[in-house]
């Protein structure tokens, strides 16, 4: 090859290179293992210290549920799992199941724009403030919580050049969403359904009316699961929909399986500050064919204020396939069953742990989907009890504070298993 | 589809022998005699052939012989012959030409130069979509194809219209005399790639929102000609002449098409800022077509409060050639920064080379 | 089992097997699948799902779903088939020689790495188990910080951010936060960077809150040391650059840039996107920088999964740890933790510590290695990229602008514009018809700074034979443009489906992102 090139060594390739920086040894790194065997022996080594829970209680952005085995089989095609950014006609097949995972989405959230995922749900909060600020043309931003903290980090932190964003979060001073009042100089209200501690607001329709009423605009992140059996954010006023598709058939992976989504109605001003890419369905010169491109691609803001647009990248792509097939395998009857199983788990587990001396459950009264809050009244603090779980084989909830812990059930509990945690409880938590 | 052709047969025939274009029966005649060959109609058929192979069902529209009819001809087309000009041709019949074919079609394609350009823009104006195909001797006129098959390629697919500079030189320096409206194809929509970012959508909102962000209250903005400051001025609401020096204060109209002296008197009361842009192709900032920008005038403003604005594509088209100033007053322009920032979009600005005055 | 027919006496030609032709006789599945919608069959489902005799609680007013969502009802067979003939009509990289997707590193992902992801022991841990439980991964995650620390020569590494454009986001935020612990974080509010750059790092300073210098490239194509003369000052917060540049060529000045930016109290960011053909030879610290990034799904071999997940690696000198994503991941010499108790840190970039399974992969694959094969993969992969480049100039109408007689490095960006000006064919146009030899390519970002661009990066993993095969296919292309342009203008022929109409895609009126859009808007 050298000779057919006219080279003399591979040495003159990096002519532009200057001596100065180029790096006079090898690389210091372990012995290679060159053979497959001895790869697969190394991480089987590491991956044997790796104990996945038995009995788990823990959610709070990453969620168990089951993944179809159809899922998964998607999921590993080869052509889907290496193929990147070919153009709709020799990757037909890559843009048609993006598309069609926008459309099913688009059916769950009774939206008709829904984007190719971005990065995760952190992302989709951040950029759907910034798509709602450009909208307006207005700073604030008002975060009714309880929002995941490290959620917020995220959004304070790509917010931050052109909104200030307000926290209003009563879950210590027992403040309401229902007290919120919405200034004219708010570009959006932002709210969870469910929130952070897994809890539907019933002041959810009411604050869509606040914000409408001085002409902000209502984004609400939502856990998409839900939405078999609870009511989509559209309909009851939100103007952007935003959340993670992590639990529609994407593995846990240590918190990598995340994706985010971001949806609006179709309308201009809202489509041009989408960031992401947006695929759509259009004929091509053979009558009864489909193809699908990119739509509206220069998308330009005309607002007043024109801010940063962001950028485009590869973020979560196959995530959104395999979120299609799930969507697909569960129908409408699979997704009213699984909402309605775990809602009523969740209802279950609050009232049974709240059963046990020395623990309670401060949102028994309100609906709670998947997560809940669980406060240990008695001598030990959260962190301490979750300990004393781990010795007995379950894996506690997420610790919130000395005294909370933020629990999880889904389709995969049993009460069974909500049973077997509160007979441990009954033991420790006192 | 019905597509007007006029061909100007004697265009470019200076280039080939080293003359400076082909304006003038004395230089016509020179090329001939050093051996020159029309280009104009082979070009113009070049051009027709591609429109024919994507666009079958146009019609053309032309002149007699070989102002038009030829050309088309050789493309494949029959054409209607709607003017025959006299012998030999001359300017006045591309603009009579021009005048006749205008009313009877959607597009009028010119085979010539710059010469041709300002004959079209006399005959027709804003009235209609122009297009011009190069017939070879480098132009200064943005109204161009890049080449012959992509006028043809344009003028079959063109889908929106811009604004575009006719400039010819004057006694060897470039003039601005106006704008035609030519045919502008977006950028295809497919070829995208997941990592692309649309970092500079191509539009003048967030250059005006830039420049609005540098102005302070009271403070008045010298807009100098060209499309992309008129653009500036309509997304603030005011509508400026395209060809004059025009002054806002943000968000209305303090002067239109001012003289030196109103812009020295102007900037003589109130502190103030100026925004000019290159003019398409060539890339002249100032001395071309934007002379009430006397020199006393950017001297009173100052050099640090001039600024460059253009869109991405418009400077990537310049495709690195330097930003070229003329002031008439050698010590200005030698004062000009080495480099400029060209805002191109809101917080963004490409550095960009600039060049005294070109030879 | 039939027995075989017999034909007679054969003779030993009408034995003999003709060689295979010269270029493939590729033709892509076409299945003309249907919207999934379009497959429904009301009362089946793919599924079943745990039903529970629990009592379910009524929703608040308001809050209950009233009709149920219009997803498909379908069997679990025919949801596979579905999607199994949609992943016959994309072509991954394990199809074909992807040596035409430049700037994206279209390397193999071997097989064996999958594996390790797929495992329970990665694909079941929840990111907040006890930690003690996922000492394995927490192993995994600090190893792959050291080996990127001493492949960049840089002090820490996060492996937080989602993808290349995640962790320039990344390195913008600690940019910021640096320059505001020494107190001119207001000051400091322009970001310079280069045309050639890839285009995050213009926009990802700008959705940040900089002001963005771009430098254009001098009269050979590289980086114009006179413009940044002229851009650096005391405003100046950082220079972003990537090297080599898109072009594939190499910035031989990177030291006297970042000598400029330094000189006036600036940072030096350097976009590791295209590090594949430097791997072991030039390192970030090597040239002065004060932070870098990775691509793990480029150099470091993790599949590109239709556009993600991908995964990035921020690395930066201990002059910036503080700043570094929380958590990190340390070691005591006995146990592997989180430190998420750094009050100097820019926050979360994404949940959790990345995308795991992607940083699973890059390991095992820097493993498989070692610094020796890295330097290997590097050098190959500029090799291959050379021997292309001599291949592909011998093709008429083609050309490789800039830098005339200068060697590439890990990619090219060459330009159509002659056969373009002689054919009326466009580079997308050539490219559409080289997929009906069973390969592609890309052009380039916009704007095209280089006429009617193609840009290929053939990386370490194709063998002179692949190469020899791509070449050919553009050299036949280019013949059809000349001889037969017909055949280049109507394609693809041989795909899934024939040339779109797609200006619908961008009118208000006509676009449909939903199947729910259509329905409205089409019938």
């Amino acid at each position: 090859m050298l000779a057919a090139i006219g080279a003399d060594s591979v040495e003159e390739f990096y002519a532009d290179i200057p001596d100065s920086i180029r790096l006079h040894r090898p690389l210091n790194l372990p012995d290679p293992l060159r053979s497959e065997a001895e790869l697969v022996r190394h991480m089987d080594r590491l991956l044997s210290r790796n104990k996945p829970a038995e009995l788990s209680f823990l959610g709070a952005g990453c969620y168990q549920h089951h993944v179809p085995a159809v899922v998964e089989e998607i999921g590993n095609r080869s052509e889907f799992l290496t193929a990147y950014a070919g153009e709709p006609y020799e990757d037909h097949g890559r843009f048609q199941a993006l598309w069609e995972y926008q459309s099913l989405m688009g059916e769950l959230l009774e939206l008709d724009v829904v984007n190719v995922p971005t990065y995760d749900g952190f992302q989709a909060a951040g950029t759907a403030l910034r798509m709602a600020g450009r909208a307006t043309g207005r700073r604030r931003v008002l975060v009714v919580g309880p929002v995941d903290p490290d959620k917020l980090s995220k959004i304070v932190d790509f917010v931050r050049p052109d909104h200030d964003v307000e926290v209003l979060d009563g879950t210590h001073d027992g403040w309401q969403a229902a007290d919120l009042v919405v200034g004219a100089d708010v570009a959006a209200v932002y709210i969870e359904a469910p929130n952070y501690h897994g809890v539907l607001d019933a002041a959810l329709p009411s604050l869509a009316e606040r914000a409408h009423a001085v002409g902000a605009l209502f984004v609400v992140g939502c856990n998409p699961i839900s939405l078999g059996v609870v009511a989509s954010p559209a309909s009851y006023g939100a103007d952007i929909v935003c959340g993670d598709i992590q639990p529609l058939g994407i593995r846990m992976s240590f918190g990598g399986g995340n994706a985010g989504f971001i949806a609006t109605r179709d309308e201009e001003r809202l489509v041009r500050e989408f960031p992401s890419r947006l695929f759509g369905v259009v004929p091509t010169v053979v009558e009864g064919e489909y193809g699908f491109g990119d739509v509206f691609y220069d998308r330009t803001s005309f607002a007043l204020r024109e801010e940063g647009k962001e950028w485009v990248g590869t973020a979560a792509a196959l995530n959104g396939i395999m979120a299609g097939v799930y969507l697909a395998l569960m129908g409408p009857r699979g997704m009213r069953e699984i909402g309605e199983t775990i809602l009523a788990l969740t209802a279950y587990a609050q009232e049974r742990l709240a059963a046990v001396p020395g623990v309670s459950a401060p949102n028994a009264g309100l609906v709670s989907f998947a997560d809940f809050v669980v406060r240990f009244t008695g001598s030990r603090t959260a962190a301490e009890i979750n300990a004393l779980l781990l010795e007995r084989g379950i894996q506690g909830g997420k610790v919130l504070s000395d005294s909370d812990a933020l629990f999880c059930v889904t389709e995969i509990h049993a009460r069974e298993d909500v049973d077997r945690l509160a007979a441990v409880l009954e033991e420790i938590a006192k | 589809m019905r597509v007007g052709l006029v061909v100007n047969p004697v265009a470019g025939v200076g280039g080939r022998v080293g003359l400076k274009g082909s304006d003038g029966a004395e230089v016509q005649e020179r090329a001939f005699a050093l051996g020159a060959v029309p280009r104009a109609a082979g070009r113009a058929t070049l051009a027709l052939a591609e429109l024919r192979a994507r666009r079958p069902d146009s019609v053309v529209l032309t002149v007699a012989g070989a102002m038009g009819e030829e050309a088309a001809r050789a493309a494949g087309f029959a054409p209607e012959v709607v003017f025959a000009p006299g012998e030999p041709t001359s300017a006045a019949d591309t603009v009579a030409a021009a005048r006749a074919l205008a009313p009877q079609v959607d597009l009028l394609l010119f085979a010539g130069g710059d010469g041709t350009a300002r004959d079209v823009l006399e005959a027709v104006g804003d009235t209609l979509p122009v297009l011009g195909i190069p017939t070879g001797v480098k132009m200064h006129s943005a109204v161009f194809a890049v080449n012959p098959r992509a006028a043809g390629e344009v003028a079959a697919t063109f889908s929106r219209v811009r604004e575009a500079e006719v400039v010819d030189r004057v006694e060897g320096s470039p003039q601005l005399f106006g704008y035609l409206r030519v045919p502008d194809v977006p950028a295809r929509v497919q070829q995208r790639k997941t990592g692309s970012s649309s970092v500079t959508p191509d539009a003048v909102s967030g250059i005006a929102a830039e420049l609005r962000s540098y102005l302070a209250p009271g403070e008045l903005l010298v807009l100098g000609p060209g499309t992309t400051t008129r653009a500036v001025a309509a997304v603030w609401g005011v509508d400026v002449p395209v060809l004059g020096v025009n002054v806002v204060d943000g968000s209305t109209l303090v002067a239109a098409d001012a003289s030196a002296d109103q812009l020295l008197e102007l900037v003589a009361g109130a502190p103030a800022r100026i925004a000019l842009t290159p003019i398409g192709g060539q890339g002249f900032l100032l001395g071309r077509g934007n002379q009430q920008l006397a020199p006393e005038v950017l001297r009173a403003v100052g050099l640090d409060r001039l600024h460059v604005v253009a869109t991405e594509a418009k400077v990537v088209a310049l495709g690195g050639r330097p930003l070229l100033v003329d002031t008439g007053d050698d010590a200005l322009d030698r004062a000009f920064p080495r480099y400029v920032r060209v805002v191109v979009g809101w917080r963004r600005t490409i550095l960009y080379p600039v060049n005294e005055r070109q030879s | 089992m039939s027995s075989s027919v017999s034909h007679g006496p054969v003779s030993p030609a009408d034995a003999r097997v003709a060689p295979k032709p010269g270029l493939r006789r590729f033709h892509q599945a076409r299945w003309d699948e249907p919207l999934i919608f379009e497959l429904t069959s009301p009362g089946e489902r793919g599924v079943g799902v745990p039903v529970t005799s629990l009592p379910v609680p009524s929703l608040p007013a308001g809050l209950a779903r009233v009709a149920a969502p219009g997803l498909p009802e379908m069997s679990q067979p025919h949801v596979l088939r579905h999607y199994m003939r949609l992943s016959q009509e994309t072509l991954g990289v394990d199809l074909n020689v992807d040596v035409g997707q430049g700037t994206c590193t279209m390397k193999y992902s071997p097989k064996v790495n999958d594996s390790f992801v797929r495992d329970a022991r990665i694909a079941e841990l929840h990111p907040l188990q006890d930690e003690g439980s996922v000492q394995g991964v927490l192993e995994i995650l600090y190893r792959l910080e050291g080996l990127l620390k001493e492949i960049s020569g840089m002090d820490r590494v996060s492996l937080q951010p989602a993808s290349g454009s995640s962790a320039i986001y990344a390195n913008v935020s600690m940019i910021r936060a640096y320059h505001a612990s020494r107190g001119d974080g207001e000051l400091r509010d322009e970001i310079i960077t280069t045309q050639f750059s890839h285009p995050t790092n213009a926009a990802a300073p700008k959705t940040a809150g900089y002001r963005v210098i771009t430098l254009m490239p001098d009269a050979d194509g590289y980086p114009d040391i006179e413009a940044l003369r002229a851009a650096v000052g005391p405003r100046t917060a950082a220079l972003l650059i990537t090297n080599p540049e898109d072009t594939g060529i190499f910035n031989p000045r990177i030291e006297e840039f970042v000598r400029l930016v330094h000189e006036v109290g600036g940072l030096c960011c350097y976009d590791q996107a295209n590090a594949n053909g430097i791997l072991g030879i030039t390192r970030a610290r090597d040239a002065g920088f004060d932070l870098c990034h990775f691509n793990l799904h480029k150099t470091f071999s993790t599949p590109h999964m239709c556009g993600g997940p991908a995964a990035g690696a921020s690395a930066v000198t201990s002059a910036l740890a503080p700043f570094l994503p929380r958590p990190t991941v340390e070691f005591d010499g006995s146990r592997y933790f989180f430190d998420d108790d750094r009050p100097e840190s820019i926050g979360k970039i994404r949940p959790f510590y990345g995308v795991v399974p992607n940083l699973v992969r890059a390991y095992a694959w820097i493993m498989a290695l070692g610094g020796p094969g890295l330097r290997e993969v590097a050098e190959t992969a500029v090799l291959n990229n050379n021997y292309l480049i001599s291949k592909v100039l011998e093709i008429k109408g083609v050309s490789l602008p800039y830098a005339q007689g200068r060697r590439r490095v890990e990619q090219a960006r060459y330009s159509w514009e002659k056969l373009n000006a002689d054919t009326g064919v466009h580079s997308e146009e050539i490219g559409y018809r080289v997929a009906d030899f069973g390969t592609h390519y890309w052009t380039s970002h916009h704007p095209y700074l280089v006429p009617e661009p193609m840009t290929l990066e053939p990386t370490e993993s194709y063998s002179q034979a692949d190469l020899d095969e791509y070449a050919a296919i553009l050299a036949e292309v280019a013949r059809e443009a000349y001889e037969e342009p017909e055949a280049v203008r109507g394609a693809p022929h041989n795909g899934p489906i024939h040339r779109m109409r797609d200006a619908s895609l961008e009118d208000p009126g006509t676009w449909a992102v939903t199947w729910r859009a259509y329905r409205r808007k089409v019938g």
